[in-house]
């Protein structure tokens, strides 16, 4: 056990090749600090999912490091660039780097579907409004969305579409990293697998980083690299599922040890088979 | 743009090496074509890269597409080469990828037989469209009309069961209200009626001196303040602070569903909701008007004291003397009636928000736009009613 905790630390090696290293973060609100002192490292072409209670601070640590949210200390580094780097240009630049899918999606109101999707292609490239509609219907077809979806408005769609159409929107321009917040949560479990297939897909064939913030112990087991349990204002330990599973410490004993998590454990077998 | 492209095209008709520049190639006869793709195919560089596909027209037995020198693909790069392939299949010439990575393979056929174009609502300009639009708003105004009177009869149905108490009235929610309605509203109502009271001295004597019939000036200030201005300006403001903010309110709740929740509660609401600010607003109207009023009398006493040299004794002496009690009634009738029409517009609009947060904008604007205009068209009704009553 003493020989197991070492491997399950937040930080990779020098020398690995990070998409995202978070250092010493310090984050709070008021007199209350959420992170104190937080380190993490992503690894280029990896998905990492991020779990920890409620109140743990996931959402406040996505935020943070997308640049909705203050830090008070510390270092975020994407893709070797320094994230609060307050320069305006350096900050388009970085935006450039990711998509963001919000947890109920976040599509704006007004525009119909394919113009959510069409956002950050006008705003950040020149393209004639044919690619740009093309480009649309394939990121739709790409998130399995039906196509006459792409003239909807967002009220017009269920919460599995918006959040397929939310998808879409993210990956409007490419990014190699994507940061997913509660990608399944409220899906139905053919829905949640289908998107856990979907992301899985996009990471094999583009190579993308994923950070996704997620409760569900299925996407966990499925298709996370590793997982990083936040608590205590930093990262308890990150490793595999395997890896936790072994870790002494109460929370994360629950977490992976209880009833759902062996249900979860247990239902990958068939799953892959599928 | 002459840029180094990150990628290469190279189009080849299986007899000779012709390459892109010759976008007319002679039908090809039984050589099977290919084209070979090579480099990184990405988002930046898409649009010279769809256009060095589109140069070959489909022809041919075959197409074969060779992406064994793609370094790089991403989901644009996997669009342009499925247009590619979509576009010769609906030329009826079969195309396949040769020499492509199973990744970038899956990509491309992930993205298979994707419209090339989604359908847009377009505005059409024709005649008929013009005409359908026109017909369609006057629809909706027509609908909208019969569902404003379904919704007033709702709320006089609840508040005459509340009136009777047949129904709870939430004494808590009515505070609450009035609070927001009457009392954060006196610093703004107040300086807003101080000025008024001022300019109608002020123009009001500029006038009068050149009868010199300055005195009149309390006259003046006395019946128009007391049965128009006061009530209508104090009406404005509340219109424009409380009315669209019901509408916001209520079109928010709406829109997170919280309306759908307290249906499911078995809480009616009309009754939790539009009760108590149709109540808090009638009755804060009142008081505001009635504080409006005093506002510009004092400002009026002030502007005579100070330029006319009236003073403040003689103004209020004046002031009962010419002022009927009747003109201060009729006000105080207007009021409360005013804050009907606003708090009902203003609920009437939330409840009606639908589907988007521009909704909420638009159903605030209207709730705004209408209940002033409601209100003057009523003050103007009461205007006729009182002097044909012979309340002049």
């Amino acid at each position: 056990m003493a020989d197991a905790q070492p491997h399950l630390s937040p930080t990779l090696p020098d020398g690995a090749d990070v998409a995202l290293r978070v250092r010493g973060l310090v984050t709070g609100f008021g007199d209350r600090l959420v992170h104190d002192g937080l380190n993490l490292d992503v690894a280029r072409g990896e998905i990492l999912g991020l779990v920890g209670g409620s109140g743990s601070g996931k959402s406040v640590l996505m935020r943070t490091i997308i640049g909705l949210q203050p830090a008070r200390a510390g270092q975020i580094s994407i893709f070797g660039r320094d994230a609060l780097d307050p320069d305006p240009a350096a900050q388009r630049a970085l935006r450039r780097q990711w998509g963001v899918l919000f947890q109920e999606g976040a599509l704006f109101s007004g525009l119909s579907v394919a113009d959510n999707i069409e956002v950050p292609m006008r705003e950040y490239l020149d393209l004639p409004g044919s690619v740009l509609a093309g480009l649309a219907a394939a990121r739709l077809r790409l998130v399995g969305l039906p196509d006459d979806a792409g003239a909807k408005f967002p009220s017009e769609l269920s919460g599995g579409m918006k959040k397929r159409a939310g998808l879409a929107r993210a990956l409007a321009l490419d990014p190699p990293l994507l940061f997913l917040d509660e990608p399944t949560a409220g899906l139905d479990p053919i829905s949640a697998a289908g998107f856990d297939g979907l992301i899985k897909l996009l990471k094999e064939t583009l190579g993308l980083t994923l950070f996704l913030i997620t409760h569900d112990l299925d996407t966990l087991h499925a298709i996370c690299d590793r997982v990083a349990v936040l608590g205590e204002g930093r990262v308890l330990a990150c490793g595999t599922i395997e890896q936790l599973r072994a870790f002494d410490h109460p929370w994360v004993q629950e977490y992976f040890a209880g009833a759902r998590g062996r249900a979860a454990d247990a239902s990958i077998p068939a799953m892959s088979a599928a | 743009m002459v840029t180094t492209k990150p990628w290469d095209v190279h189009w080849s008709n299986g007899t000779s090496s012709g390459g892109a520049a010759e976008p007319s190639v002679a039908p090809l006869g039984s050589a099977e074509p290919s084209v070979t793709v090579s480099g990184r195919l990405t988002l930046d560089a898409i649009m010279p890269l769809d256009e060095a596909l589109r140069v070959q027209p489909p022809a041919g037995p075959a197409l074969a597409i060779d992406l064994s020198g793609v370094t790089g693909i991403d989901t644009a790069g996997a669009w342009a080469i499925a247009g590619l392939m979509q576009r010769w299949q609906g030329a009826g010439i079969p195309a396949r990828l040769i020499g492509a990575s199973p990744d970038v393979a899956s990509l491309v056929g992930a993205l298979a037989n994707a419209p090339l174009l989604t359908k847009r609502r377009k505005r059409g300009q024709s005649v008929i469209d013009r005409l359908e639009r026109i017909g369609r708003s006057v629809t909706a105004q027509a609908s909208n009309t019969a569902d404003f009177v379904a919704f007033l009869g709702q709320v006089l149905v609840v508040l005459g069961l509340t009136l009777i108490g047949r129904r709870p009235l939430r004494g808590h929610a009515v505070i609450h209200q009035a609070e927001a309605i009457g009392v954060n509203a006196l610093g703004i109502v107040g300086l807003l009626l101080f000025l008024v009271g001022l300019v109608v001295a002020q123009q009001g004597a500029v006038q009068l001196r050149q009868f010199g019939a300055e005195v009149f000036t309390v006259n003046l200030i006395g019946r128009s303040t007391s049965r128009e201005l006061g009530i209508l300006l104090a009406a404005i403001m509340v219109a424009g602070r409380s009315g669209s903010a019901f509408a916001a309110q209520i079109g928010s709740m709406k829109l997170n569903q919280e309306i759908d929740a307290l249906r499911t509660i078995g809480l009616d609401p009309i009754e939790v909701l539009v009760i108590p600010r149709v109540i808090a607003c009638s009755l804060m109207m009142l008081g505001l008007a009635f504080y409006g009023i005093l506002c510009a009398l004092v400002a009026g006493g002030l502007f005579v004291w100070l330029q006319l040299d009236m003073p403040p004794g003689t103004y209020v002496q004046r002031l009962q003397e010419v002022t009927p009690l009747s003109d201060f009634v009729i006000g105080m009738v207007k009021a409360p009636v005013f804050g009907f029409i606003i708090a009902l517009m203003g609920c009437f609009h939330g409840f009606n928000v639908t589907g988007n947060a521009e909704s909420v904008g638009a159903r605030t604007t209207q709730a705004v736009v209408e209940s002033i205009f409601v209100v003057i068209v009523f003050d103007a009704l009461f205007a006729f009613f009182f002097s044909s009553l012979g309340y002049n």
